[in-house]
């Protein structure tokens, strides 16, 4: 009876007291969110046109800031920095394509799977060889991300806004906004979602394959860029930063692979269920539940709704 | 009918030339074993076989899809207006104007019926008049893709799907269009609408059409001339009149016979005449 009420009562009734630390709970799972969808956005992009998983767009996310920062390191300003890690992200959209896609094309896709295991180790081992291994700051001073916190006075309580996680929250948005403009009413963006739809029809009416390839590996290297400098500023730049993209797996999971807005929606959910999960629940069973919520959440997802929230449904004409 | 047509086949300029094929997939599986044809500049020519026969595989290497499917051209030459095209990519192609129309349609099922037909003009660079333009012009052809154009592609009927398939293709304004099976699964009467629609599309918009079909009846009613397809390689050709009325033809793709049904031996003399045809 006491664990009953322990679970279903007790963090309720402490959220109602304390409204002002629900809300730090709520702005902080937020926060995290926005960042998780969108490296989980990386994830959809390439699954979307070319039907692989990409398991290197943790490193991608790792690479992208590492070049931004070593390259500032060795002297270049950052703002060319930035300019050339994204021409960096160009570069290796078009060596992958060449390199990796053109060659396994009509393989199957546990092929093109494992070929990004490959490309993963091969940027980890590239990465150290240029930058070194190494954890280092992010640039955000030279890159006028803001710092600081605002303390508000609300609801009986003081709440904290970092500066960076509301500029991280705004660019995140800005990002995903540009991308939903790009894929529903450009001529680019149509041409992606035929190609997500069906291969064979989308060379038929002559749009080509390689280009799209290429395009698409790019803006996921741009996203990857982006959720490289928000994290890195979080937490540092190096290595470890790859494991933060494996909990983009729950969230495409539960936004389902092939849909942005679901991208976007797992992602929040995920992170304001981690942080209160974590607040509310954690104490019962000795704290650490945000390294494993996320994945309990897209289990039952798996079992009770396989394609996502906003998966795309399997239009079947019977 | 048939005079003016040999006569317009005899005059006019060919638009594509198939010289010899030999097909190949994986290596080595030979599929087609030598096979030409040529289309007028125009014309509406029709490519005849049964189920295996080669009538894709052929359209296939025309428009190099054959290279996502693992199969290639290793002899003979293909010719559209004039130039070798047998090492195009199929995006050349379709600037070149000349486009393939798939078995079985697979239009875009998540894009709306008119973002189907605006895929169709990826490859156009004449600005967004002209393609608005266009696409008012096909919903004339086709005003049932009118009604339904910001319907999902998967939702429509399969008649409005190879509507919308033909429309898709013309977005490329082509001068040739290779149109693979558009009978596949549809009833007799939107069977009939299509293919009225693509005469219509080849006497007004001057497109010339090379056409699989199973469906000989049908295919030889519209088109001017008829090539039958078997095991790979082309066993018979003429005006489409005269394979009509061709004793072969009648018995052995039409289903009509004049008097009684022929016997097994006579069966396979003309499979012998065939092959030694071949």
């Amino acid at each position: 009876m006491d664990i009953l009420y322990k679970i279903f009562i007790e963090p309720f009734v402490f959220m109602g007291e304390a409204p002002d630390l629900l809300i730090q709970t709520l702005w902080e799972g937020l926060v995290s969110g926005v960042l998780y969808a969108l490296i989980a956005l990386g994830f959809v992009l390439i699954f979307k046109a070319s039907g692989v998983f990409n398991f290197a767009q943790g490193i991608m996310v790792v690479f992208a800031a590492l070049t931004l920062v070593g390259l500032y390191e060795k002297g270049v300003p950052a703002f060319l920095a930035l300019i050339l890690a994204v021409l960096v992200m160009l570069v290796l959209a078009i060596v992958v394509e060449r390199v990796v896609l053109r060659p396994l094309v009509n393989q199957p896709d546990i092929i093109l799977f494992m070929a990004t295991f490959g490309l993963t180790y091969f940027l980890i081992g590239f990465g150290e060889l240029i930058f070194g291994g190494n954890p280092k700051e992010m640039i955000t001073d030279a890159l006028f991300l803001p710092q600081g916190t605002t303390e508000l006075d609300m609801l009986g309580g003081m709440v904290r806004f970092q500066h960076l996680d509301i500029a991280a929250a705004i660019i995140a948005s800005i990002m995903i906004g540009l991308l939903a403009v790009f894929f529903s009413k450009t001529r680019i963006g149509r041409a992606l979602r035929a190609v997500a739809d069906s291969h064979k029809a989308a060379l038929s009416v002559g749009i080509s394959l390689n280009q799209i390839w290429v395009i698409v590996w790019f803006a996921a290297g741009i996203v990857a860029l982006v959720a490289g400098i928000m994290w890195g500023a979080r937490s540092g730049v190096s290595f470890s930063l790859q494991i933060i993209a494996l909990k983009a797996l729950p969230v495409l999971i539960l936004g389902g692979f092939t849909s942005i807005p679901g991208a976007i929606i797992g992602g929040l959910i995920i992170g304001v269920g981690e942080k209160i999960g974590e607040f509310y629940w954690g104490p019962l069973v000795g704290g650490g539940v945000e390294t494993w919520l996320a994945y309990v959440i897209a289990l039952l997802f798996l079992l009770y709704r396989p394609q996502g929230l906003f998966g795309e449904k399997i239009i079947e004409r019977i | 009918m048939t005079s003016a047509a040999q006569m317009r086949l005899q005059t006019a300029d060919t638009v594509l030339t198939v010289n010899n094929i030999e097909v190949v997939y994986d290596h080595v599986i030979l599929v087609l074993k030598g096979v030409s044809l040529t289309v007028p500049k125009g014309g509406i020519v029709a490519l005849l076989g049964a189920n295996g026969a080669g009538k894709t595989t052929t359209l296939k290497a025309i428009s190099n899809l054959l290279h996502a499917e693992r199969g290639e051209v290793t002899k003979g030459s293909i010719e559209f207006n004039g130039k070798r095209v047998d090492k195009l990519s199929p995006n050349e192609l379709v600037r070149r104007g000349c486009i393939q129309v798939l078995e079985g349609r697979h239009c875009f099922g998540h894009l709306t019926i008119e973002e189907n037909l605006l895929t169709g003009a990826f490859t156009r660079r004449d600005g967004n008049a002209a393609i608005r333009r266009d696409i008012e012009a096909i919903y004339e052809y086709f005003p049932r893709l009118k009604q339904r154009r910001t319907s999902m592609a998967g939702y429509t009927s399969g008649g409005e799907q190879q509507m919308c398939a033909v429309g898709r293709a013309m977005m490329s304004k082509p001068s040739m269009i290779l149109l693979d099976e558009p009978s596949m699964g549809l009833a007799p009467q939107i069977v009939e609408e299509i293919f009225e629609i693509v005469r219509k599309l080849n006497a007004t918009e001057g497109v010339s059409f090379l056409l699989a079909e199973q469906n000989t009846n049908m295919a030889l009613k519209y088109a001017t001339y008829g090539y039958i397809l078997e095991t790979g390689r082309v066993v018979m050709d003429g005006p489409a009149q005269m394979l009509r009325e061709n004793e072969d033809v009648k018995e052995f793709y039409l289903g009509v016979s004049e008097g009684d049904r022929k016997s097994f031996r006579e069966v396979k003399s003309y499979k012998r005449r065939k092959r030694w045809l071949a």
